[in-house]
């Protein structure tokens, strides 16, 4: 049952996210994205990451991606050319990262996957995901995260000063 | 519960794979953005699939975190393609060579 529940979530991530690449529209890209950040959230799930599977619908669905489309509908995009001429180049390293990637996991499966410790079952809290994050994140990592808010406010000026005007224009 | 965590790695090795390509071959920055934004997803299920394989939060925590950096690279990097557009009314990555020799 949870192998099919995975290939599911796992077969429409990879589909949604080549439609990201290929699709030649911004906003069909965007909305994509949109279908795959919430099978991404429905893995979250089933890996018991309830409190994740939330922010991740929340912050990238409800706040990233509608900055993103709202910036797509700003500049109100023309069709174009898709690809970069480089694009056999970067096929060719896309697959190769990729083999990287499946070889690395198969000598660490031989290696250390046998005698991998299986927690899971010692791991069942007696308190909810949520509470025990929190918990965590006040006490063991409490200064990441007033860094995680200094990076915040810096992102939110930076932007501000960004897209104020008379910062990029061409001179005249 | 009976997915053994090598999968999870695989696909979030096709993830990752993917964004790379769309960062190398698309000419929109939006897309570039978006790509990016693809890999940081791939990361994260990596975390998330040992925090739980492993039965330890800290995992999840740096989710959280990796997360908020998503949230100001993007406020960051939307600013900086209004900048862009309003300089030269383009989105296409070769007309900015500004930095180039």
């Amino acid at each position: 049952m949870g192998t099919i529940v995975f290939f599911y979530f796992a077969s429409v991530i990879v589909v949604t996210a080549a439609l990201v690449v290929a699709l030649r529209s911004p906003v069909f890209s965007a909305l994509a994205l949109l279908v795959m950040f919430f099978h991404v959230a429905g893995l979250f799930v089933t890996l018991h990451a309830e409190f994740l599977a939330v922010i991740q619908i929340l912050v990238y669905a409800g706040a990233i991606l509608v900055l993103y489309l709202f910036v797509v509908m700003l500049l109100n995009l023309k069709g174009e050319v898709r690809f970069h001429h480089q694009l056999t180049v970067g096929l060719f390293l896309g697959c190769m990262v990729f083999a990287e990637a499946v070889l690395l996991v198969i000598k660490g499966e031989f290696s250390l996957g046998m005698n991998l410790p299986d927690t899971r079952e010692q791991a069942q809290l007696t308190q909810g995901n949520t509470e025990s994050i929190g918990e965590l994140l006040y006490s063991t990592y409490l200064f990441p995260f007033e860094i995680a808010s200094l990076i915040l406010l810096v992102a939110m000026v930076g932007a501000v000063i960004l897209t104020k005007k008379g910062i990029l224009e061409a001179k005249s | 519960m009976d997915v053994p965590v090598s999968y999870y790695l695989v696909l979030s090795g096709i993830m990752f794979s993917i964004g790379l390509v769309g960062v190398l071959i698309r000419r929109n920055i939006i897309i570039i953005l978006l790509s990016i934004e693809l890999m940081l997803n791939a990361t994260n299920i990596n975390f998330v699939a040992f925090s739980s394989y492993l039965g330890n939060l800290s995992g999840q925590v740096f989710v959280f975190f990796a997360l908020t950096v998503a949230a100001a690279e993007v406020a960051v990097g939307l600013a900086i393609i209004i900048a862009l557009y309003r300089h030269s009314a383009s989105t296409n990555i070769d007309d900015f060579r500004l930095l180039k020799w």
